[in-house]
């Protein structure tokens, strides 16, 4: 995932004037790409077009579905469910944040403070991800729990007030409130976000660091006019890997929320495999989808940097 | 006044400590209550100290069994993805090829979409099908969302070899299979190998896709997802352990080997 913002000049190999690399074996490289390229056809991109059409269904279960244009399912899916649309967009956005402001100055620690503890944090930034997130999403139930250690921490701080007063928790509880699926989303796609900001910040040249100095800027001034500036390859690129998954989660949700924190994701689950409803499911997927994709493709126009594959 | 001046200095260090903690707090809470003795079905209050659930750690009905469908789905993805991966990795960064554009995007939109999306459409797609659901729909779907993941891994490392090594081997008049399996093979292998790792950690913690398209079939995720709902075993935190000190012991081991060779080479 970290590879993901490694974007080196692209080699030609039959760059002007340098001969192609085989002469025979015009069709190798179809060879090579059909099998690869025919599973993503057939188990990616068909299923769209499955679910696209099943969108415009109408019927039910016992009768059979058929096509009938019936886009009226769109229009009652967002009406029906245009808070848990707002709710997913608003958590994963605040999970976005909370990420890159935790993650960076871990990144930047591993980057170039780190000396010889380097490889240490790095493998403990990584390993959690080989235990299952859903048993490390079940600890916060354990971490957060009704007058446990941190609740009371926060409640003797009066921190809990504020945030009640916010709407982010209810009263003297963390637990099934707003505050802990962001906290658990937060968590959850850190890690997503220290990877590639750390291969940004890895590739600066110190020596920027130190030119900034010799010029008399403070350490806060290099930051934010030449570290900063530098890694945003790193901050995109970390922003989409934690919103995209973020906003389509259910599990946080469901396993750290309550009914009143019920994102998209919660609805195209219960829909599609409890209430078999499969013409709104795949309608809220579908909307789903647009809305991410819009969102990335705006996103990445603006921040400018589209060498992200 | 010295205090706020140190805590100055050392913000970033102290934030990217913390953050540290908050990333490795959810372990440590696993690995100490995998030696909890739970009064009720949950286990998620500290009562007393034991260590049954080490002694026997598949004493939970269907885990072990959920564990073991869990790891061979992942073999074999991994399998899958990382041969058809490096594959498309190999075409993309070698060949000249028409509708490379439309390939990339191809590759690149699996990793751009909300897990749910993917998991809803391609069960319409089975159900559309008739297909059974279990093992091998499990399967077909690792393989297609880690596929993406390791043609990004190989092409990095193919894209950063020298193109004369190849063109040395074939001066020497190297064999096109003899170049490819002497000289091109041992250059990629760690991207490959990055691949492979990426796609078992992947498949095997994959919970929202699995759970559309599994059927009645058990993964180790989904035997986690049920217990939330109906008791959570010690047992599950033993696994957890277990899983989390391999995989840093795998990483250091590896980690080691990669220091002696390089000061082999030096």
């Amino acid at each position: 995932m970290a590879t993901l913002t490694e974007a080196p000049p692209p080699l030609s190999p039959t760059a002007p004037g340098k001969k192609p690399p085989r002469k025979r074996g015009r069709f190798t490289p179809y060879w090579l790409l059909l099998p690869g390229i025919l599973w993503l056809l057939v188990f990616f991109a068909l299923p769209m077009i499955y679910q696209a059409s099943t969108s415009v269904q109408t019927g039910s279960l016992e009768t059979g579905y058929k096509v009938t244009w019936h886009f009226a399912t769109y229009w009652d899916a967002l009406a029906d469910y245009w808070p848990q649309f707002l709710r997913s967009i608003l958590y994963a956005g605040a999970a976005t944040i909370l990420c890159l402001v935790l993650g960076y100055p871990l990144a930047y620690l591993i980057a170039f403070r780190a000396g010889r503890w380097r490889n240490l944090i790095m493998v403990l930034v990584i390993a959690p991800f080989f235990t299952s997130f859903l048993i490390r999403t079940l600890a916060w139930k354990t971490i957060l729990a009704d007058g446990g250690p941190v609740v009371g921490a926060l409640n003797s701080l009066h921190v809990l007030d504020v945030t009640s007063w916010l709407g982010w928790t209810t009263g003297d509880r963390v637990l099934a409130t707003p505050l802990a699926v962001v906290c658990g989303l937060t968590y959850n796609f850190l890690p997503f976000m220290i990877l590639p900001l750390y291969t940004s910040l890895e590739r600066i040249d110190g020596r920027l660091h130190e030119a900034a100095g010799d010029l008399y800027a403070k350490p806060v001034t290099t930051f934010r006019k030449v570290t900063f500036p530098l890694s945003m390859p790193g901050v995109v690129s970390g922003t989409l890997l934690t919103f995209i998954p973020a906003a389509g989660d259910y599990v946080n949700a469901e396993l750290l929320g309550s009914t009143d924190t019920r994102m998209i994701g919660n609805v195209i689950q219960t829909q599609f495999l409890r209430i078999l409803d499969y013409p709104t499911a795949a309608a809220l997927s579908f909307i789903l989808m647009a809305a991410i994709l819009l969102m990335v493709t705006f996103y990445i126009r603006k921040s400018g940097t589209e060498d992200l594959v | 006044m010295a205090l706020v001046n140190w805590l100055k200095r050392h913000f970033v260090v102290i934030a990217g400590l913390l953050t540290l903690g908050y990333l490795l707090l959810p372990n440590i809470v696993v690995t100490v209550f995998s030696f909890n003795k739970p009064k009720g079905r949950f286990n998620y209050q500290w009562q007393q100290f034991s260590t049954d659930a080490w002694k026997d750690p598949c004493g939970v009905a269907d885990m072990c069994g959920s564990l073991s469908i869990s790891l061979q789905i992942a073999f074999w993805a991994t399998v899958g993805a990382t041969v058809l991966g490096s594959m498309i990795a190999f075409a993309l960064v070698r060949y000249r090829f028409r509708a490379r554009g439309t390939v990339n995007s191809l590759i690149f939109l699996p990793m751009a979409m909300p897990e749910v999306v993917m998991a809803a459409s391609l069960l319409t797609l089975f159900l559309n099908l008739g297909a059974q659901l279990g093992f091998w729909t499990i399967l077909i779907a690792h393989i297609m969302f880690c596929l993406s993941f390791v043609v990004v891994a190989v092409k990095a490392r193919v894209m950063s070899m020298d193109p004369r090594l190849e063109e040395a081997a074939r001066d020497l008049y190297a064999s096109p299979v003899q170049t490819f399996l002497r000289v091109t093979l041992p250059i990629a292998a760690p991207g490959i190998a990055a691949g492979a790792l990426l796609s078992f950690a992947l498949s095997f913690d994959d919970f929202i896709i699995t759970n559309f398209n599994a059927g009645s079939t058990v993964t180790f995720p989904m035997f986690v997802w049920g217990s939330a709902q109906r008791g959570t075993p010690v047992q599950i935190n033993v696994i957890g352990t277990t899983m989390f000190l391999v995989a840093v012991l795998l990483v250091l081991v590896s980690m080691v080997i990669g220091n002696r060779r390089n000061r082999q080479k030096a």
